[in-house]
C-alpha cells in the first residue's frame, strides 16, 4: 500500500451485480459477471493493476455466482492483457458450474485477416484497361451477338415466343411512358421556341423560328429526349429485374429447365422497346413542336395557321427516317445495357441497386454518344 | 405446475387474406426446456414463430412472451423484450453487406460498452461453438447454405439471450454437424439455463433435444405433450411422422 498511484483507483469496485476486491495480489470477484457487467469490470482491472505492476494476480473466484459467456470472455482477455505486461494470472476457487462454462466457451483462435493485395497505380490502370476490354466490352457484344441472334430467330418463330410477354412489355415499356414524354417534349419545345424568340426578332428573322424548332426536334430533341426518359424508366427496371432473378437463383431455374434467359426474358423488352419507341418518338416531336408554335404564338405573333404552313417547306424526309434509325439504335442499347448489368449482378440483394444506378448512368451515356456519332452520320 | 412459462398461446388464429393459416392455436413452453414445434411443410410453424416474435400484429387470441403479452405492447417494451431473446431465421437473415464478423458482432456493438478486441474474442469464440471460425473474415456470399445457418445460429446466441427462438436450425446440416449442433443446444440449455423454442423436422435431433413437443397439423394443435407423449400418439399425422423410425432405433439414441 505503499504506491501513491494508488490513490488515484480505489481498489474496490461495485457495479450492476459485481463486486471487485483487490487486496494485495489477489483480486476477489463476488457476484455476476455477464454482458452487464464485463465492460467495466474489464476496465477497472486494467486500470487498477496495470500500473501496479505485481508480478502475478490471483483471480479468485469463489464468490462468483453467474457467468455467462461475455464474462468467460472478459477473464480470458484479462488475462491475455496482462500477460502483454508480463504479468502472470490464475484462475482459482470457481465453482463447478463456473468452471463448466469456462469450459464451454472456451477462446477460439484469432484468425489473421488475409492480407489483401494491393496494386500500384500502372498495374492497376492496365489491369482496369485489360478488364474493360476482356470482360466489359466483350460481355456486351457477345450478349448484343445473342440477343440479336434469338431476337430474329423468335421473330420467325411463333411457338417458342413467350405469350402475352411482348403486349406486357410493350404496356410497361412504351404505353406507360407515353404521358411523361408528351408533357416534357411540350415544355422543353416551349421553352426553346421561348428562348430564340428574342434572338430572332433583333434580326428580324421571326419566321425561322419555325425552322429552328422543327428541324431540331425532328432529327435531335424528339428522339434524345424519348430516350433519355425511356432508358430512366425502363433501363433501370429491367437491370434491376434481371438482376433480382439472378440474386434469387430464377436465373439458374430458367437455365436448368433448359430455357435461354437471353431469349425468355431479354428477347421479348428488346421486341417492345424496339416496337413502341417509334411511336414514343412521333409523340415527342408533335408535342415538341406544338409547344414550339404555342410559343411562336404568344411572343412572336406567329399563328398556327403560318406555322403548320412554313412547317410544310422545312420538313424533310430524311428527318423522319433519322428518327426511326435513331429510335431502333438506341432502344437495342437501352435494352442491352439493362440487361447486361442485370446479368452482371453480384453479392445478393445489395448489388441490385448498385447494377440498376450503373445501367441507366451507362445506358444514358451511350444514347447521347450514339445520338451524336448518327448525327455526324446523317447531317 | 409452478414452472414458469416462457411463452404462453391462447386461441390464436392467424390468416393471409382469406386463408386460415392458424386456428384456434393454445401451448405453453416452459422456463430451462427445450419445446419442439413439429409439423408439415406449411403447417403454419414459421408463421406462429413470427406471431411470438412480434412480427404479425395479433389480431385473434392472446399470446405472451417472458411473461409480456404482446397485444398491446408498447413499442419501447418489445424492444426491451427483443434484447432478451434470440432468433434464428428459417433462411439465416445475416446482412448481406456486413462480413461474418461484423454480423454477429452486431448485437454486441450496439448494446454493450465492450472494447473492440474483446468483442471480436466473443464472437471469435461462438463462431467456434459452430465451428466456424474460418469464416471470421469472409461475407455471407461466399457461404454454402448449411455455413450460413450456423453463422446466423452464432450470432443468434451471441447474447446468451435467455430465451431463444429458431426455425429450423438443423436444416441443411449433414448428420455429424447436427450432432454437434443439437449439443451445443443442450448446453445452453444445461449450462445457461437458456429456454429453446425451436422449429425442427429432424427426428433424431427430436429424440435428442426435445423436452416437450407441440405437433401442429394443418394449422391446429394436434398434440403438446413430452417425448413419450408423442410416440404413444394415436393422431394419424403424428403417428405419421414418427412411424418413420423403428422402435429399437428410438431406444438406441435415447441410450
Ligand atoms: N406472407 C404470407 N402471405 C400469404 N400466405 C402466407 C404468407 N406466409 C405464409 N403463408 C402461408 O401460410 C402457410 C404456412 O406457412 P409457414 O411459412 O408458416 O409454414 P411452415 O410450417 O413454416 O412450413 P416449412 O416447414 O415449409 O417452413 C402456408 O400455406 C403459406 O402459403
Ligand atoms: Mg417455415
Amino acid at each position: 500500500m505503499t504506491n501513491n498511484k494508488k490513490k488515484h483507483h480505489p481498489t474496490s469496485f461495485r457495479a450492476q451485480g459485481i463486486v471487485c476486491h483487490l487486496d494485495g495480489n489477489t483480486l476477489h470477484v463476488s457476484g455476476k459477471l455477464s454482458f452487464d457487467e464485463a465492460a467495466g469490470f474489464v476496465r477497472w482491472t486494467l486500470k487498477t493493476v496495470r500500473p501496479l505492476r505485481p508480478e502475478r494476480l490471483i483471480l479468485e473466484l469463489s464468490g462468483l455466482e453467474y457467468i455467462d459467456s461475455a464474462g468467460v470472455m472478459a477473464l480470458a482477455y484479462l488475462q491475455n492483457k496482462l500477460g502483454k505486461k508480463k504479468i502472470k494470472t490464475e484462475l482459482t476457487g470457481g465453482s463447478e458450474s463456473i468452471n463448466e462454462k469456462t469450459k464451454l466457451f472456451s477462446p477460439g483462435q484469432r484468425a489473421e485477416r488475409p492480407r489483401s493485395y494491393r496494386p500500384g497505380a500502372f498495374e492497376y490502370a492496365g489491369y482496369r484497361l485489360h478488364l474493360f476490354f476482356s470482360s466489359y466490352l466483350m460481355g456486351f457484344l457477345i450478349l448484343a451477338a445473342n440477343i440479336s441472334y434469338w431476337g430474329l430467330v423468335d421473330l420467325f418463330n411463333k411457338r417458342s415466343r413467350r405469350k402475352g410477354e411482348f403486349v406486357n412489355q410493350a404496356v410497361l415499356i412504351g404505353a406507360n411512358a407515353a404521358l411523361i414524354v408528351v408533357f416534357l417534349s411540350f415544355v422543353i419545345g416551349y421553352v426553346i421556341a421561348l428562348h430564340s424568340a428574342g434572338q430572332l426578332r433583333v434580326f428580324g428573322a421571326n419566321i425561322f423560328v419555325v425552322d429552328l424548332v422543327v428541324i431540331s426536334y425532328m432529327s435531335q430533341m424528339g428522339p434524345l429526349i424519348t430516350a433519355i426518359l425511356v432508358a430512366g424508366r425502363s433501363g433501370s427496371s429491367i437491370a434491376a429485374e434481371i438482376a433480382t432473378m439472378q440474386v434469387t437463383s430464377e436465373l439458374d431455374a430458367l437455365k436448368t429447365m433448359g430455357l435461354n434467359p437471353n431469349r425468355f426474358v431479354v428477347v421479348p423488352k428488346l421486341y417492345a422497346c424496339m416496337l413502341t419507341m417509334p411511336f414514343l418518338i412521333v409523340l415527342a416531336n408533335v408535342s415538341g413542336i406544338t409547344g414550339g408554335a404555342m410559343a411562336a404564338w404568344v411572343y412572336l405573333d406567329i399563328s398556327p395557321g403560318i406555322f403548320i404552313n412554313r412547317m410544310e417547306h422545312v420538313l424533310q424526309a430524311k428527318d423522319l427516317y433519322t428518327g426511326l434509325v435513331k429510335s431502333q439504335v438506341f432502344a437495342g442499347l437501352i435494352v442491352l445495357t439493362g440487361s447486361f448489368y442485370g446479368f452482371r449482378v453480384e453479392k445478393g440483394a445489395e448489388g441490385v441497386g448498385k447494377v440498376t444506378t450503373t445501367a441507366v448512368v451507362v445506358a444514358i451515356t451511350l444514347v447521347i454518344l450514339a445520338d451524336s456519332i448518327l448525327g455526324v452520320i446523317f447531317y | 405446475m409452478d414452472r414458469e412459462k416462457v411463452v404462453e398461446v391462447q386461441g390464436l388464429h392467424a390468416a393471409f387474406d382469406d386463408t386460415t393459416v392458424l386456428s384456434d392455436i393454445s401451448f405453453a413452453a416452459y422456463k430451462g426446456e427445450i419445446t419442439v414445434i413439429l409439423g408439415g411443410s406449411g403447417s403454419g410453424k414459421t408463421t406462429l414463430l413470427k406471431h411470438l416474435l412480434g412480427l404479425y400484429h395479433i389480431v385473434q387470441g392472446r399470446a405472451s412472451v417472458l411473461g409480456k403479452d404482446l397485444s398491446g405492447l408498447r413499442e419501447v417494451e418489445q424492444v426491451e423484450l427483443y434484447h432478451q431473446m434470440g432468433v434464428f431465421y428459417q433462411s439465416g437473415a445475416l446482412l448481406n453487406s456486413l462480413s461474418v464478423a461484423e454480423n454477429v458482432a452486431l448485437p454486441l456493438a450496439q448494446h454493450t460498452r465492450l472494447p473492440r478486441e474483446l468483442i471480436d474474442d466473443i464472437v471469435m469464440m461462438k463462431l467456434g461453438l459452430v465451428n466456424m471460425t474460418h469464416a471470421f473474415h469472409l461475407y455471407p456470399s461466399q457461404l454454402s447454405g448449411g455455413m450460413l445457418k450456423r453463422v446466423a445460429l452464432a450470432r443468434a446466441i451471441v447474447m446468451d439471450p435467455p430465451l431463444l427462438f429458431c426455425d429450423e436450425p438443423g436444416a441443411g446440416l449433414d448428420p455429424v454437424m447436427l450432432e454437434s449442433l443439437d449439443a451445443l443446444i443442450l448446453n445452453l440449455k444445461n449450462m445457461l439455463g437458456m429456454s429453446i423454442v425451436m422449429v425442427t423436422h429432424d427426428v433424431s435431433s427430436i429424440l435428442r433435444v426435445a423436452d416437450r413437443i407441440v405437433f401442429l397439423d394443418s394449422g391446429r394443435v394436434a398434440l403438446e405433450g413430452d417425448l413419450d407423449t408423442a410416440l404413444k400418439s394415436d393422431h394419424p399425422a403424428v403417428k405419421g411422422f414418427f412411424g418413420v423410425l423403428k422402435h429399437e432405433h428410438i431406444r438406441q439414441i435415447q441410450g
